[in-house]
């Protein structure tokens, strides 16, 4: 009675878990390399524009920098401000990195790749990404000091504002497709003209839009306006150090991953080929997406390089005055030419 | 046996984080448990197979309204002691409210319990199992309660409006950015060559 109870137990529950759970830590790990490798191909990236070596140290060509930067972190002692709200102060950053990590859950890497294949994936990552504002938030209040007040004050206005456009630019590919699960979104690329077929096109100023407004959203430079180290020395994270800071970095670039991920998914076709001919569609699905997904970072990172920091109201102005305005007629356009056309299908 | 685990779990921390958000002193806390409060909420809708609703309530409530009114409440300095000084004053409008509340409820529950089909009556008429809870969505909001719908969105645009109106104003003597014109300026129009004698000046 027992044995048959628990092998019952562990066909319902405990192997779907344990895949899960298996699946989760796979992604995870291979998350985390590719973010190691990430940081140090930005600040390379970075280098390289100013004519400067960038790290080249630790490893050969500075390839295990990360690795020490990370070891370095753990081991220095963290300082908590002692007028601080001490839970919420170490709250802030595990917020940020759990948000941003829970979001990959839905990403579809290649076909049927995704840990949950939920059927409103891109709901799911558009909530987590709209919740990392906490993180901002509860790191610069808890601080108790004002530059990181001021930080957060800036971030929560940025953030909420360039959600808008980007919820707008998600509706029009929804509109496209018909459904809001990511595997749906990557297939109804799929067509004869390759990469011609690819949502970038018929979408192109919206691809724009949902670019800027992901470097805005996820506080990249030049709208790095809550860290802006020439104002306000480094914005919400003035007062953190050692492990919670590394959190506050790590989830950063989780999200920026998880940004040129999404880019990848709507715009560029996820992990399809550019054409499907013989010797590109051998190649597996799973590299086509991570070398457009790098594609997209690369993009991040010259941005970050070449452009100066935007001011204040002028990045209040781009958000609202232009890319909201842009976005919602595209939204009314795009239904208009599948409601009066034969494209919609429904 | 794994939904029930998980509705005790995510009804009790609502609950609790429900009391904490009137328990709590400090009203930033108190925002952050209402925080908490709305997650188990869209955990509850998950449950109920309301996935749509559960991310919505998450992109909406929690995604933009609860940061505003963390933005207000952390630029609020709140006087504890007169908050206090206040509470027996504002007691009875308090227990009228709530218990206004609570008669709806037991309402609610009492004809729910009396006539069991009354809740499930309306859910079945036009809800489709086998498609997609959005879609189910979509079709019953646009359809049956389109009206209302509108109704809902001619709301919100006159309190946008309202508040447009409430906080625009006119200043003179202000010097704007105009990027058009700064971007549409010529070398010709900003920049003129002076042959400067020496010892005079211009």
């Amino acid at each position: 009675m027992m044995a048959a109870n628990f092998s019952e137990f562990m066909t319902n529950y405990g192997w779907p878990f344990f895949w899960i759970a298996l699946h989760s830590i796979a992604l995870m790990v291979g998350l985390l390399l590719v973010i190691a490798y990430i940081l140090y191909a930005d600040r390379k990236i970075w280098a390289a524009v100013q004519l400067r070596k960038g790290p080249n140290v630790v490893g050969a060509f500075g390839l295990l920098q990360s690795f020490a930067d990370m070891l370095k972190f753990v081991f220095k002692e963290p300082i908590i401000p002692s007028k601080s709200d001490k839970f919420v102060f170490l709250l802030a950053p595990i917020v940020t990195t759990v948000l941003a990590l829970a979001a990959w859950a839905v990403i579809p890497i290649d076909e049927g790749w995704a840990v949950a294949d939920i059927n409103v994936g891109i709901l799911y990552i558009l909530a987590m990404s709209s919740l990392e504002v906490y993180g901002v938030i509860m790191g610069g209040w808890a601080s108790n000091s004002k530059y990181p007040f001021l930080g957060a004050l800036r971030s929560a206005a940025q953030m909420v504002s360039y959600e808008v456009s980007i919820g707008f630019v998600i509706v029009t590919v929804l509109l496209l497709v018909g459904s809001l699960n990511l595997t749906d979104i990557v297939m109804a690329q799929k067509g004869e003209y390759g990469l011609f077929n690819w949502h970038w096109l018929p979408l192109f100023p919206m691809f724009i839009v949902f670019f800027i407004s992901a470097l805005a959203e996820t506080n990249r430079p030049p709208f790095d306006l809550p860290e802006a180290e020439s104002e306000l020395v480094a914005g919400f994270m003035v007062e953190y150090s050692s492990t919670p800071y590394m959190l506050f970095m790590l989830g950063e670039y989780v999200a920026i991953m998880l940004m040129c991920a999404m880019t990848t998914i709507l715009f560029l076709g996820g992990w399809l080929p550019p054409f499907d001919v013989a010797p590109l569609n051998w190649i597996p699905g799973f590299i086509w997406f991570l070398l457009k997904t790098f594609m997209v970072f690369f993009m991040f990172a010259m941005v970050k390089a070449i452009v100066p920091r935007y001011r204040y109201d002028q990045l209040m102005r781009l958000g609202w005055k232009v890319f909201l305005p842009l976005s919602l007629f595209m939204v009314v356009a795009v239904a208009s030419v599948l409601h009066f056309t034969k494209l919609g299908g429904v | 046996m794994l939904t029930a685990l998980f509705f005790y779990l995510f009804a009790g921390l609502a609950v609790l984080a429900g009391f904490m958000v009137i328990a709590a002193k400090n009203p930033v806390h108190a925002v952050l448990f209402l925080i908490m409060a709305f997650f188990n909420a869209a955990g509850l809708f998950l449950l109920l197979g309301a996935e749509f609703l559960a991310l919505t309530l998450l992109i909406v409530y929690v995604g933009a309204v609860a940061v505003l009114f963390l933005f207000v409440v952390m630029m609020l300095d709140v006087d504890f002691a007169e908050l206090k000084s206040g509470f027996l004053s504002y007691l009875p409008v308090g227990l009228l409210v709530g218990g206004i509340l609570l008669a709806e409820m037991i309402m609610v529950a009492g004809a729910w319990i009396l006539n069991p089909s009354l809740s499930k009556l309306e859910r079945q008429a036009s809800l489709d199992p086998n498609i997609t809870n959005t879609e189910n969505f979509g079709r019953v909001l646009y359809t049956d309660y389109v009206f209302y719908l509108e109704a809902a969105g001619i709301l919100l645009l006159v309190a946008m409006v309202g508040a447009i109106v409430l906080t625009l104003r006119q200043r003179e003597g202000i010097r704007r950015q105009d990027i058009a014109t700064q971007v549409g300026r010529k070398p010709e129009q900003a920049i003129e060559v002076r042959k400067v004698e020496t010892g005079r000046g211009i």
